[in-house]
């Protein structure tokens, strides 16, 4: 019961798999070719061929959103947990509504920004947009981590006589490993994943990441649904490698961030 | 299920919790929980903190954060409100001499032709998707509780669809919808049904975005749902059971009341997220034919980016009124969080 569920579920991703696969002059077959016997790996090759640098911009891209979100979420997510400063309360509040904007009206705004800042089809402009989606969560989850972690420890920390900076980067960071892993997992898969400011921030740029080219090549009325889907295939390596490596913090990431745009 | 069984599943839970510091209640954005009050009682002393030296690293982490709420969240949600109150087009934006015309871009929005048919889509996309995805999620969140073989893998493969670039899903679905060569038609002319186009009639465009969102977010509301039912004590159902009571009476009188306040919060959300979508539904319809699948988000994103002539401040005022739903039901979430936390 179970299998047959999950089978209903994921046959769209089944399907991706199978028609990338698919020879070209099959895809139109009627009906169509459930299983790919008598196969090709053509779509594959294009894939090769073309989406190198596509799939370079976005691992690119992702690494970069995953740098800037810890960079900012980690040491804020320390202040807010531990030292407590007044206004934490407002600033939760803060970032659970940052959380609630439209992505197409952060879009327009930095839309604007980045028009008189030059910023526009620039790499690094996308990663400063792409960590949006991700810093409040950040902020949050390492926030929720590091108030359990025992005032005991911290206090030792500071008998000894480190300081909060010494406390911070020697006890608090290596204690939040985990925190820091899914924090950076789902940093990296939004970015990854971005379709709404790669297509507003980065329309004509020379360096297009992989969900834009996917969309050029759907645009172009292909008749290559083989090459696109093994694009998309591809292109969920990273949701793969995510499942596989963190099923558990996914689920946790998801109950305790609740995000996705 | 097994005492055995029983005591595995609570002793998993507690280490995910320990592990993650986040503990079964799914509560969204993880705001402050347990062990502290929500709000602090007003600190003892206030004056000698001021100078303490732990404030000022407090705010010395925390700088960081702030300048990038500013620079990352404020500025450009300002220039938003600035450019939905202003008449811009790509010309004023670069000389920046964008006329201040206050209200027009929202009156002009409000009398728009598409307004009305992208109010009614965007109602019936966004109750249409939340209805059945908070329901497939919570059979499915009823049907994973009693743990069987496989059944934690099995869960986790339910995660792919969230997992996968919008664009991924997006594009599949497009395809598996094309009306020639799609695998729906093929599968619907094999049991004698006609076929339909899917995604290029205005009669079936909504319904069929609607339909690929709700896969997507199937998972989400299982997630959370999930884990509001690990919190009901197991001993409930046990009592029940022995009471004779059938599986649809244990969900009537114990899962459905003491899920409600979790429920809410899954349907809140779901309403913020859904009200946001503008990726699905750009890539599989473009919100077309005409305006046949067009709500506010995507209808936003149009004005601005879709067409090659962007019209911002229309687009603006269209997403300020995103906004300001969005915030109204933030409000109301945090409420019922608060709630939740107090009871």
């Amino acid at each position: 019961m179970g299998v047959l569920l999950v089978a209903v579920m994921l046959f769209p991703v089944y399907w991706m798999f199978n028609v990338s696969l698919t020879q070209t002059s099959d895809l139109r077959s009627d009906p169509p070719r459930l299983v790919p016997f008598g196969g090709t790996l053509d779509g594959y090759r294009a894939v090769l061929d073309q989406q190198l640098p596509a799939l370079g911009t976005s691992l690119l891209i992702g690494f970069g959103t995953v740098l800037v979100t810890l960079a900012i979420a980690a040491p804020a997510g320390y202040a807010l947990g531990k030292l407590r400063p007044r206004g934490s309360e407002a600033l939760n509040f803060l970032l659970l509504v940052a959380q609630m904007i439209p992505a197409v009206v952060m879009a327009m705004g930095f839309y604007a920004v980045y028009l008189n800042l030059g910023l526009l089809n620039s790499v690094w402009g996308l990663i400063l947009a792409d960590s949006t989606i991700a810093v409040p969560f950040g902020v949050l989850l390492f926030t929720t981590f590091v108030r359990g972690i025992p005032d005991d420890l911290l206090k030792a920390a500071q008998i000894d006589g480190a300081g909060t900076v010494r406390t911070f980067v020697s006890i608090v960071l290596p204690l939040s490993r985990n925190s820091l892993l899914t924090v950076s997992l789902f940093a990296f898969l939004w970015a990854w994943s971005d379709f709404i400011f790669a297509s507003t921030l980065n329309r004509t740029g020379d360096l297009i990441p992989i969900t834009l080219s996917i969309y050029a090549f759907i645009g172009n009325n292909t008749t290559q649904w083989n090459a696109i889907m093994a694009t998309a295939v591809v292109a969920s390596i990273p949701a793969a490698v995510l499942l596989v490596v963190a099923q558990r913090h996914i689920s946790a990431g998801v109950t305790a961030g609740a995000v996705k745009d | 299920m097994g005492p055995q069984s029983l005591s595995r599943r609570k002793r998993e839970e507690t280490r995910t919790a320990h592990d993650e510091g986040v503990t079964a209640p799914p509560s969204a954005a993880a705001p402050p929980r347990g062990d502290r009050p929500v709000v602090d009682p007003a600190p003892a002393g206030s004056t000698a903190r001021r100078l303490d030296p732990r404030r000022l690293a407090a705010l010395g982490f925390l700088l960081p954060l702030l300048a990038y709420l500013v620079a990352f969240y404020a500025y450009p949600l300002w220039r938003n409100i600035d450019m939905s109150l202003h008449d811009y087009n790509l010309a004023a934006f670069v000389q920046g001499n964008a006329q201040f015309v206050a209200l027009d871009n929202f009156r002009a929005v409000l009398s728009d032709p598409t307004f009305r048919p992208a109010l009614v889509n965007t109602v019936l996309f966004t109750v249409g998707s939340i209805a059945v995805q908070f329901t497939l999620g919570l059979a499915l969140a009823v049907f994973f509780r009693r743990t069987f073989p496989l059944s934690a893998p099995l869960r986790a493969m339910f995660l792919v669809p969230w997992l996968l670039p919008l664009i991924v899903s997006g594009s599949t679905w497009s395809w598996m919808l094309n009306s020639d060569n799609g695998v729906v038609n093929s599968a619907m002319q094999a049991v004698g049904l006609d076929g339909v186009n899917w995604l290029t009639s205005p009669g079936t465009a909504l319904l069929s975005v609607t339909i690929a969102n709700i896969w997507l977010g199937v998972p989400f509301n299982l997630v959370i749902l999930f884990a509001g039912l690990q919190n009901i004590p197991d001993e409930l159902y046990e009592a029940a059971e022995l009471d004779g009571a059938s599986s649809w009476q244990q969900f009537r009188s114990i899962t459905f009341p003491l899920l409600k306040p979790v429920s809410a919060i899954t349907l809140l959300l779901g309403l913020i997220y859904t009200l946001k979508v503008v990726d699905i539904i750009w890539i599989m319809t473009r919100g077309g034919p005409g305006d046949s699948s067009t709500t506010f988000a995507t209808w936003s994103y149009r004005e601005a980016f879709g067409t090659g002539l962007p019209e911002f401040s229309p687009a603006a005022a269209v997403g300020n009124l995103l906004i300001l739903v969005a915030l109204v039901a933030g409000f109301v979430y945090i409420r019922l969080q608060r709630r939740r936390e107090h009871a």
